[in-house]
């Protein structure tokens, strides 16, 4: 299916991504701030993500800010940060009712931008500085969610398989940043880096919803006015780190008092999103452990049931393929070896033409589906703004379709292994 | 058929009740790739005791039986169903609830023989004593893992410290031994008690064309024999009003503390308009008290008592009900303390009407954004659909309650003194920080 026409169009240094669509009932909005992933601004732009979205100079503190959103028909405004590879991106993002559907025909959609415009662009400032009370308390926030990551085993494995993986890669820093950073960041250190952001980064604002063009442009330029967006410096796209490879796979085990043991095994691909071989890089993903046809699920769930979940996928912008599986500590060794094995059979070509037709349907499928959803479309969309090689997504469908089994067997024999990391449960803990 | 147009919400529902009993329901959208496909009985790990069909007495199954049953349905004699189901590039996926089953896929091609394969694969159990044997691993993992969630064991500490007999307070997934009690024999006894289609419903929504898929379902299900539907008898047990324990805490390996207060519906026979009333008024009301733009929320988030993990919801289903209010917080007591103390102030308040207005825009606008979902439409549909309510009467619904209902079921829900629980999720000492 053809998706529908993306209209483009620079207001200062914001770039301006409409998606006219007719499917959805709601708006979408989305900011993208884009800047390198380093140690020394993550903690102040998760601190950031945090602040923008709960005071602006209009509505300074949460509760007027939030009853203002719910006087919009409950318009959502969220924000947060992720890494797409070495890049740290802090999105700010807004679903609004389209009016059409109301009884009441409120101009939501206006509203809408100029609250938006000022989340981004008129935070709770006073005297050069943020407002002192919002930053310590969304310090205090941040603190706890940095800190519970711990909490959730699946994913203090991932962390600590990366950080173990990539330790003088910009990739190994943590994306919420670190909480010994934290305690030093002053509002006014914040309200310079947060002036810095807007100067330097790369941004990108998507619309996604039954929107008209002309519209949406005389809101932009009313509300983003280009001599607050317009400082002309940054948008270069940030290079592609050497990978640094291993000469001998690194294994890690820690122990904790859990029930099932953690098993996350981190590959090298060098494949990233872009290249020629992506759509192989993500067939062999297919093949090896991203859906319930795969080898992993196949051969350490339903053949060995050893666990409940044995899976890979691939982190397409800094070329790692990360297996993961909750198991029985004791099967630790029983578990790798027939990881590992599934890794070789990949690697040797032992897998089918009809394993290939499958995934390949099971992959286009997931595409689609991620199409008929306003956020994916436009993170799917948004992978275009962060590479060399933009592929349009009306190709993605013929580029996969075009993949052979040599193609798959060249990507696997380009696959090493980097670490192992195994969270291990106390063996005598019982409940 | 029969066909509902809901002009508001620009949507039409296309409807059938076929002869062997099964509820078919059509909701087509334009403009989407993808069709997804419901079949669910209403069936879950609640109905644990129960007169098997064709017999006349009550048996009391392990738990945890109607979670194994939805794992070993994806395995007929040629194997495994989930690749019937990628071979056609669809996604199939199953879940089991406290009261119902759903089996599920999502697919943007082969709709046709996607669906053939869902009405199949669960209207043809296929069970051995090997496979039955072989399931027991992979689910002791599942449990496991539940095991180390601490949200999961906050949740469940919750109920089992309000309920006391019900079996609401059972762990859906049964528990290591419950499991290993489970025979090829209790499954298909489970089976054909529950999955007859007078007990279940089929719900598609998608790029589909109505009349014809409604065809498709009518001729598959045709093709199949089905004894006479019977009313299923289920033996209920006699839960107290008030709730079991006050508060219970739970050491884990965590760094940051979690607190759950739970208020135990003391009406669980409601159905129908009745039940969605309920529902709607009380998460209005929790709207109100709790809210991100209540004076309450900002409070608890200026003592440092809560983050954004703070949440709020009411479950309302016939037999039970409760609302859960709480999130992270490093310190859990003096959580539960404020939140009693603010649903007491809050009863002694008249009901702000302004307040009222706003929520009742902010649900309205959520429901908008929810009918994006596919998923949600289905899953939502269904579970109304068992309970005699109706997904599209929420919006009317919500634009009906007024200020004096509202303060009819604050006075009847809230009581802290004898429906109140916490449930406490504390680090277990060995927790370090980072």
């Amino acid at each position: 299916m053809e998706p529908d026409r993306m209209i483009q169009f620079q207001s200062g240094s914001l770039n301006v991504h409409i998606i006219p669509s007719k499917t959805f009932k709601t708006t979408t909005f989305n900011i993208q701030l884009n800047a390198p992933l380093t140690k020394e601004t993550a903690t102040k732009r998760a601190l950031l993500s945090h602040i923008l979205q709960n005071s602006t100079a209009d509505y300074p503190s949460r509760q007027q800010l939030r009853s203002a959103l719910e006087e919009l028909y409950g318009a959502s405004l969220t924000s947060d940060v992720t890494k797409k590879g070495e890049h740290h991106i802090v999105s700010i993002r807004m679903d609004i009712a389209n009016e059409k559907f109301l009884k009441d025909q409120t101009p939501l959609m206006e509203e809408g931008i100029k609250l938006l415009s000022s989340v981004l662009l008129n935070p709770n400032e006073e005297n050069g500085k943020f407002n002192d009370k919002v930053v310590e308390e969304e310090k205090r926030t941040l603190a706890q969610k940095i800190s519970s990551v711990y909490d959730d085993k699946m994913r203090y494995a991932n962390k600590r398989l990366t950080e173990e993986m990539c330790q003088d890669e910009p990739f190994g820093v943590h994306v919420l940043g670190y909480e010994e950073d934290l305690q030093a960041i002053t509002s006014h250190a914040l309200y310079d880096y947060y002036h810095e952001v807007l100067k330097k980064d790369k941004i990108d604002l998507y619309i996604m919803g039954d929107v008209e063009e002309k519209e949406i442009r005389s809101f932009i330029t009313r509300y983003f006015p280009t001599d607050q967006t317009d400082k002309g410096e940054n948008h270069q796209l940030i290079e592609r780190s050497p990978i640094k490879l291993k000469d001998t796979p690194n294994e890690v085990v820690e122990e904790q008092s859990v029930q099932q043991g953690k098993l996350h095994i981190g590959y090298r691909t060098d494949v990233l999103y872009g290249d020629d071989d992506y759509f192989a890089m993500q067939l062999f993903n297919g093949i090896f452990g991203g859906f319930s046809h795969s080898k992993l699920f196949i051969n350490v769930r339903e053949k060995a049931s050893l666990a409940y979940y044995a899976a890979s996928r691939v982190e397409s912008f800094k070329g790692l393929l990360i297996v993961m599986s909750g198991i029985q500590s004791s099967h630790y060794k029983k578990a790798s070896d027939i990881i590992f094995k599934q890794m070789e059979e990949m690697k040797h070509g032992n897998f089918t033409e009809e394993d290939i037709v499958q995934t390949k349907a099971v992959y286009k499928n997931q595409i689609l589906e991620t199409m008929d959803v306003p956020r994916g479309r436009i993170e799917l969309e948004y992978q275009n703004e962060l590479t060399e090689n933009p592929i349009p997504l009306n190709e993605w469908i013929e580029r996969t379709d075009s993949v052979t089994k040599e193609d798959i067997v060249n990507v696997a024999k380009k696959i090493t292994l980097d670490t192992v990391y195994f969270l291990k449960g106390k063996e005598e803990v019982t409940k | 058929m029969t066909k509902q147009t809901f002009d508001q919400l620009q949507e039409t529902l296309h409807f059938d009740k076929l002869p062997n009993g099964l509820h078919v329901y059509v909701l087509p959208k334009k403009g989407f790739n993808k069709t997804f496909a419901t079949f669910t009985t209403k069936y879950g790990s609640i109905d644990n005791h129960f007169v098997p069909l064709g017999e006349e007495e009550p048996l009391r199954v392990p738990d945890g039986i109607a979670h194994f049953l939805e794992h070993k349905l994806f395995e007929d004699e040629e194997g495994d169903v989930f690749q019937e189901f990628s071979k056609k590039g669809a996604s199939a996926n199953a879940f089991t609830s406290f009261n119902r089953t759903a089996y599920l896929f999502s697919s943007t091609m082969n709709i046709e023989d996607n669906l053939e394969t869902l009405m199949n694969f669960v209207q043809k159990p296929y069970f051995t004593d090997e496979s039955v044997d072989k399931e027991k691993g992979i689910i002791e993992q599942e449990i496991k893992m539940y095991e180390d969630n601490p949200d999961w064991q906050n949740f469940f500490g919750l109920l089992k410290a309000m309920f006391k007999e019900h079996p609401v307070g059972i762990d859906i997934a049964g528990t290591v031994e419950s499991i290993n009690q489970t025979t090829k024999d209790l499954l298909y006894t489970c089976y054909k008690t529950f999955y007859h289609p007078g007990n279940m419903v089929l719900f598609i929504v998608g790029n589909v064309e109505p009349e014809k898929i409604l065809q498709q379902v009518r001729q598959n299900q045709e093709n199949k024999t089905f004894p006479e539907p019977e009313d299923i008898q289920r033996v209920t047990v006699k839960e107290p009003t008030e709730v079991d324990e006050k508060k219970v805490v739970i050491p884990m390996a965590v760094n940051t503390g979690k607190c759950l207060v739970g208020i135990k519906e003391h009406r669980h026979d409601k159905q129908g308009e009745d039940l969605l009333k309920q529902e709607l008024s009380i998460q209005l009301l929790l709207e109100m008290m709790f809210g991100q733009s209540s004076e309450n929320y900002q409070a608890l988030y200026e003592q440092g008592l809560i983050d954004d993990t703070f949440s709020f919801d009411y479950t309302g289903e016939y037999g039970f009900g409760f609302s859960v209010i709480g999130g992270d917080s490093k310190n859990p007591e003096a959580l539960g303390n404020t939140i009693k103390t603010m649903i007491s102030d809050f009863l002694q308040q008249p009901i702000n009407k302004d307040v009222v207005e706003r929520i009742r825009k902010k649900k309205i606008g959520y429901f908008l954004k929810a009918m994006n979902s596919p998923e949600f439409i289905a899953n939502q549909f269904t579970r109304y659909r068992f309970n005699d309510m109706d997904l599209f009467h929420v919006i009317p619904m919500l634009e009906a309650l007024t200020t004096e209902s509202l303060q009819e079921t604050l006075n009847d829900h809230f009581n802290v003194d004898t429906q109140m629980s916490q449930c406490l999720i504390v680090p277990d000492g060995e927790a370090q920080r980072g």
